[in-house]
């Protein structure tokens, strides 16, 4: 018995989403119209800068529905996929060497350090606890007043607002027992440095969604400006980001670069002032940052203002910057950047899988590899048993 | 990680920097500092970000993200997450104190300044 044929499966797979879209219609219309407006002769590359839209495009199989010769390239905004290991253990050894509790969000839990994950070492005796919100640190500190505890920050624009108005908070109640550990970064350098990558060759960025209900829509200005690239900020829904990519598709056509915004619905093109305003009053820009794949980074991270040096964990505690080189047969950097597919990968659904992830990319729902691994690797193998059995 | 949920706001507590929310009959307390300046109501709906309002949305497109998480299979974790949320627990004293007077509760954060 033979194994359907990818095509065939594919056609399977776009059908079944197809039909569980809201609005089959709209998605066909808008799949007809990329494929009308994308030229043969050219090879398109669009990144899409979020992993919250590399999640849907996966789930939703978005690839079947465009046009062999526009790819989309996955890029960097997943906050853990980025994080360099060293910050992991770093922020961890804060636990064994001050006797602190240290708390972070879920997708935190299960990166691994050189020495384990932190849900691992809390498996081994280590107080380390899982919060859904800064608040809930803040809350652990107020609750247990005689140890120190520490909130290992992470997230772009999205979630560094969150943070600034938890240590506001922490300061106005005089909470001394509490410290940030911030791994916040922000995404416009990042999208700069693979710009000024020598082998990244990109058309166009599908915008980040709610990155941009913080910052706006101004700060991708030079994208379209210096760079002359088109820059759609985009929804998440299936037609949303088909929509996107149609716009970006007439920009390219007409010879325009442009940021467009797609997701005008949730995005204000100020972005969101009070949290800009809480963000400029807690935070400075850190003079450069490592990011895992990416390398150093000028002012693309956040560090905490001097004035709230009492709660960062960094001027509290002597934290020496450890570097970490990450496992050498994993190759999460040329993923990260695109140049290799996740599938490429040497450890890709051998070594390193959701269940035992050797790099980040696997950890969080928004990596590539996760991503990759739950809706085609998984999805390939079922369809073969079917076929097989 | 960017996951955001939506929620329905079913009461603005006094001091204007928390609310409760609703999604699915779980209630929570959230903080909406980050919506400072807008006209928040009970009955409006917002998009939640690890325990704060992000913005303000349409009830339309509340259904719509609601859909789109079950879309994505992170239903669930949203649920979890926002059944998560501890901070509402703690005892409220200086909101609670700020409370009393309901025109607080009804003009959650209108300036004097501001008509």
């Amino acid at each position: 018995m033979s194994a359907v044929s990818p095509v065939v499966a594919s056609l399977v797979n776009v059908m079944k989403y197809v039909d569980e879209f809201r609005n089959p219609q709209l998605i066909r219309q808008a799949s007809d119209e990329i494929r009308r407006l994308a030229d043969p002769a050219r090879h398109y590359r669009i990144m899409e800068v979020c992993g919250g839209h590399t999640h849907a495009i996966y789930r939703f199989a978005l690839a079947d529905l465009l046009p062999q010769n526009l790819e989309l390239v996955h890029g960097p905004g997943c906050p853990v996929c980025v994080l360099p290991m060293g910050r992991i253990d770093e922020g961890l050894s804060l636990v064994e060497e001050h006797h602190a509790i240290v708390t972070t969000f879920g997708d935190v839990m299960r990166v691994p350090g050189r020495h384990g994950s932190p849900l691992e070492r809390k498996a081994r005796g280590a107080d380390i606890r899982m919060v859904y919100s800064p608040l809930d640190a803040l809350k652990v500190a107020r609750q247990e007043p005689d140890r120190h505890v520490v909130f290992f920050a992470i997230g772009f624009e999205t979630t560094a607002p969150s943070t600034a108005l938890t240590l506001r908070r922490a300061r106005e109640l005089g909470v001394t027992n509490f410290s940030v550990f911030s791994n916040h970064v922000t995404i416009v350098p990042a999208i700069r440095a693979i710009l000024d990558s020598p082998d990244m060759r990109l058309d166009a960025f599908i915008g980040p969604g709610h990155v941009s209900t913080v910052i706006g829509g101004r700060p991708y200005a030079f994208i379209a400006r210096d760079y002359r690239k088109p820059v759609v900020i985009s929804g998440f829904e299936p037609l949303d980001l088909l929509q996107s990519i149609v716009m970006i598709l007439r920009q390219l056509r007409d010879g325009r670069s442009e940021v467009e915004n797609q997701y005008n619905r949730v995005v204000p093109w100020d972005g969101n002032l009070p949290a800009l305003r809480v963000l400029a009053d807690v935070f400075e820009l850190r003079p450069y940052f490592e990011w895992r794949g990416l390398g150093f980074i000028s002012q693309s991270a956040l560090k905490l203002r001097a004035e709230y040096a009492r709660w960062d964990a960094e001027a509290r505690f002597a934290m020496p910057g450890v570097r970490v080189t990450d496992p050498k047969a994993a190759q999460c950097g040329e993923v990260l950047k695109g140049v290799l597919k996740p599938h490429e990968c040497k450890l890709f659904g051998t070594e390193c899988t959701p269940e035992r992830p050797v790099g980040a990319l696997m950890v969080s729902s928004e990596g590539a590899c996760a991503a990759y691994f739950s809706y085609v690797h998984r999805r390939g193998q079922s369809l073969a048993q079917q076929t097989t059995s | 990680m960017c996951l955001a949920i939506p929620g329905q706001i079913v009461e603005l507590a006094g001091g204007g920097h928390f609310a409760t929310v609703e999604v699915s009959k779980v209630r929570r307390t959230i903080n909406v500092d980050l919506l400072e300046g807008e006209p928040l109501a009970e009955g409006d709906w917002v998009l939640i970000h690890v325990g704060f309002a992000m913005s303000r949305i349409s009830a339309e497109y509340a259904a719509e993200q609601l859909r789109l998480l079950a879309m994505l299979g992170e239903d669930r974790q949203a649920m979890a997450e926002l059944d998560g949320y501890r901070f509402g627990d703690e005892p409220r004293s200086k909101i609670s104190q700020k409370l009393s007077t309901t025109e607080d509760m009804r003009t959650p954060r209108k300036d004097p300044g501001e008509v």
